[in-house]
């Protein structure tokens, strides 16, 4: 009698947990994924529909509202400033960041320890506070408004994330290996390129597309910093008040959904980096 | 013909010093073990001859042609490392090509060499593998097999058998050692492992505290043991040591027993192995305090005027702790050390 009540108790509130646990993961899923949702529904809308109300659940794949967006004055201009400061800080950030990490992982020299804690440190600053004298600094070098010294500044950026992710990556690959393939007729360069870029390859892709990402997100600095050469992010923000809302949608559509898909093709080696198991 | 030459190297790490004064020939085509507690040396004075790490002083030559400032690659080597180093984005047929390769044969060479030495180490059946799908077994054979197919002049190995079980260790030891004798390269084996040593090598040399305490073969290392850290570190279990006080010209007395020995004017310290001696009427007085029957032996671990003292004997004994035991040394085997300089005594 007592052993079946036990029972019953148990079942009960292990139902109770799994239903927990399920409202949890649901509440979760939707936080993240209704507003994405309501965004797609808004971008393959006709520009009537996302303006009147009440709206509909299911896109009617209208491509109106992408079609305004791409003929609005300045924006193809601004989406391919975009592409283009966020493919240099992709470059920059790897070119400079990729050496930083092997010779982090690699070598000991004196400061080691200070320079990582220097690298993180340039994160510490918020952007507001540098953005003036950079601005000023800019406009003295003739680097104003140009997608390259935008691009420098993202590139700063970018850098401790590209020499922490390289970092982790080049640790992860034993010298030994190296050291095989010296002994095997390889110099240090050859080595490099026959055993360890192919090894770590995946990992540079995913810190770059990180970087890209960085760059393609941001949006003070790119504002601040421009003017006639804005990104879709300042050029947006620049347009916020005046533009239509199916416009608004559209943009943002245009913004997210890079960055989500290259976030997603990468997290494996965010995770890495961050010290958390992937799967 | 690669005689290896080793003249006053030295290596400093910091302000420590990690190998003093080290000369050493190495013969054409000689097994050569370096033999030591870790961090004794053995394995910077391997790296310093494959070239991944420079002496601060002193010199090294190959085949007769100093190779101090050579690369790696430079140098006629091939090496075989402690954790495999097997190249994880190749195949192993890759694996063991990667040297060819390097050398830019022709590829009907490489497949020909890969083929041979890949049969000759008994992995021709996983030649399409990748590191990731073998055993830690397999992939000490591909490490092998890929500084065999180089055909080096010199094969040096770092403590390769350490990371396999104990089984499969003998197993590789005495293949090893036939694959090697028949490739005709000289080879330099680093090892912590005292049995490996012994049944691999055609010499030892034995390493402390960054020094070649001893370089003989495994035998004579055995036998006659240069220094008292040779005699306490070779043999399981080791040599037993007891004070020794002179007792007239060339006489000493041991633990109460008068003994022939050398003639010196200081006290020394008496030592012999523990399988060399045998019950009598006359001798060392023990008492036992430990028997572990160990199948062919006895091994008594007992007490002789306050010193720890073991002896090995034959399982037919009947030996209780506690018993009181009367040895006496065999007068071949016995050896005699200074205690200030540590040195044999003859």
């Amino acid at each position: 009698m007592t052993a079946v009540t036990t029972d019953a108790v148990t079942t009960d509130t292990r139902r109770a947990g799994r239903w927990v646990y399920g409202s949890a993961v649901v509440l979760l899923c939707a936080w993240v994924i209704v507003p994405l949702y309501f965004l797609l529904i808004n971008t393959l809308s006709a520009p009537e529909t996302v303006n009147s109300f009440p709206k509909p659940f299911i896109p009617e794949f209208d491509l109106g509202s992408l079609t305004f967006f791409a003929n609005f004055a300045g924006m193809l201009t601004a989406l391919k400033n975009s592409i283009l400061v966020a493919g240099l800080t992709m470059i920059m950030s790897i070119v400079i960041g990729a050496p930083a990490g092997y010779a982090l992982s690699r070598f000991d020299f004196y400061g080691k320890e200070l320079f990582r804690l220097l690298i993180l440190l340039t994160r510490a600053f918020p952007l507001p506070l540098l953005a003036l004298p950079l601005a000023v600094m800019f406009i003295q070098t003739g680097l104003d408004d140009t997608v390259f010294g935008l691009a420098l500044v993202h590139t700063t950026l970018a850098i401790p994330f590209a020499v922490l992710i390289t970092f982790a990556l080049f640790s992860g690959i034993p010298l030994e290996l190296e050291e095989a393939a010296w002994t095997l007729g390889c110099t240090r360069l050859t080595a490099f390129s026959k055993v360890v870029l192919p090894l770590i390859l995946p990992g540079i892709t995913a810190s770059a597309i990180f970087a890209f990402v960085i760059s393609w997100n941001e949006v003070f600095a790119a504002a601040v910093l421009t003017i006639e050469n804005r990104t879709l992010t300042a050029f947006l923000l620049q347009n916020l008040d005046t533009s239509p809302l199916h416009l608004k949608f559209a943009g943002g559509f245009i913004l997210v959904v890079p960055a989500l898909i290259f976030i997603f093709a990468v997290r494996k080696y965010l995770f890495a980096m961050w010290g958390i198991a992937n799967r | 013909m690669a005689q290896i030459e080793i003249k006053n190297v030295a290596k400093r790490f910091g302000s420590y010093q990690a190998l003093h004064d080290i000369n050493l020939t190495i013969q054409d085509q000689e097994f050569m073990v370096l033999l030591g507690a870790s961090g004794c040396g053995k394995t910077t004075l391997l790296r310093i001859i494959a070239g991944l790490e420079t002496a601060t002083v002193g010199e090294v030559s190959i085949g007769g042609r100093r190779v101090d400032h050579l690369a790696p690659k430079d140098r006629g080597i091939a090496m075989v490392f402690q954790n495999y180093a097997v190249f994880p984005h190749l195949t192993v047929f890759e694996n063991i090509g990667f040297g060819l390769r390097m050398k830019k044969l022709p590829n009907d060479e490489v497949k020909g060499r890969v083929e041979r030495t890949a049969e000759l180490m008994h992995i021709e059946q996983l030649l399409k593998r990748y590191s990731g799908e073998l055993s830690g077994g397999q992939r000490q054979r591909v490490a092998v097999a890929r500084a065999l197919a180089m055909e080096p002049d010199v094969i040096l190995m770092d403590e390769p058998l350490s990371n396999l079980d104990a089984l499969l260790r003998m197993e590789m030891r005495a293949e090893l050692k036939g694959v090697l004798a028949e490739s005709n390269t000289t080879a330099i084996y680093v090892t912590h492992d005292q049995v490996e040593a012994m049944s691999m090598a055609d010499r030892i040399s034995v390493m402390h505290q960054g020094e070649i305490v001893q370089a003989a073969s495994p035998i004579e290392v055995y036998r006659n043991p240069a220094a008292e850290f040779v005699a306490g570190f070779i043999g399981n279990p080791p040599m037993n040591f007891l004070p020794a006080a002179p007792a007239g010209e060339g006489k000493w007395s041991v633990a109460g027993q008068v003994m022939d020995g050398p003639s010196s004017g200081k006290p020394l310290k008496f030592a012999i192995r523990p399988e060399d001696m045998r019950p009598a009427d006359e001798g060392l007085t023990a008492t036992a305090k430990v028997v572990e029957p160990l199948g062919a032996h006895l091994l008594i671990t007992c007490e002789v005027q306050g010193s720890m003292f073991r002896a090995v004997l034959d399982s037919d004994m009947s030996v209780k702790p506690g018993d009181q035991l009367t040895l006496a040394p065999q007068p071949d085997r016995m050896r005699w050390f200074d205690p200030d300089t540590t040195l044999a005594v003859a």
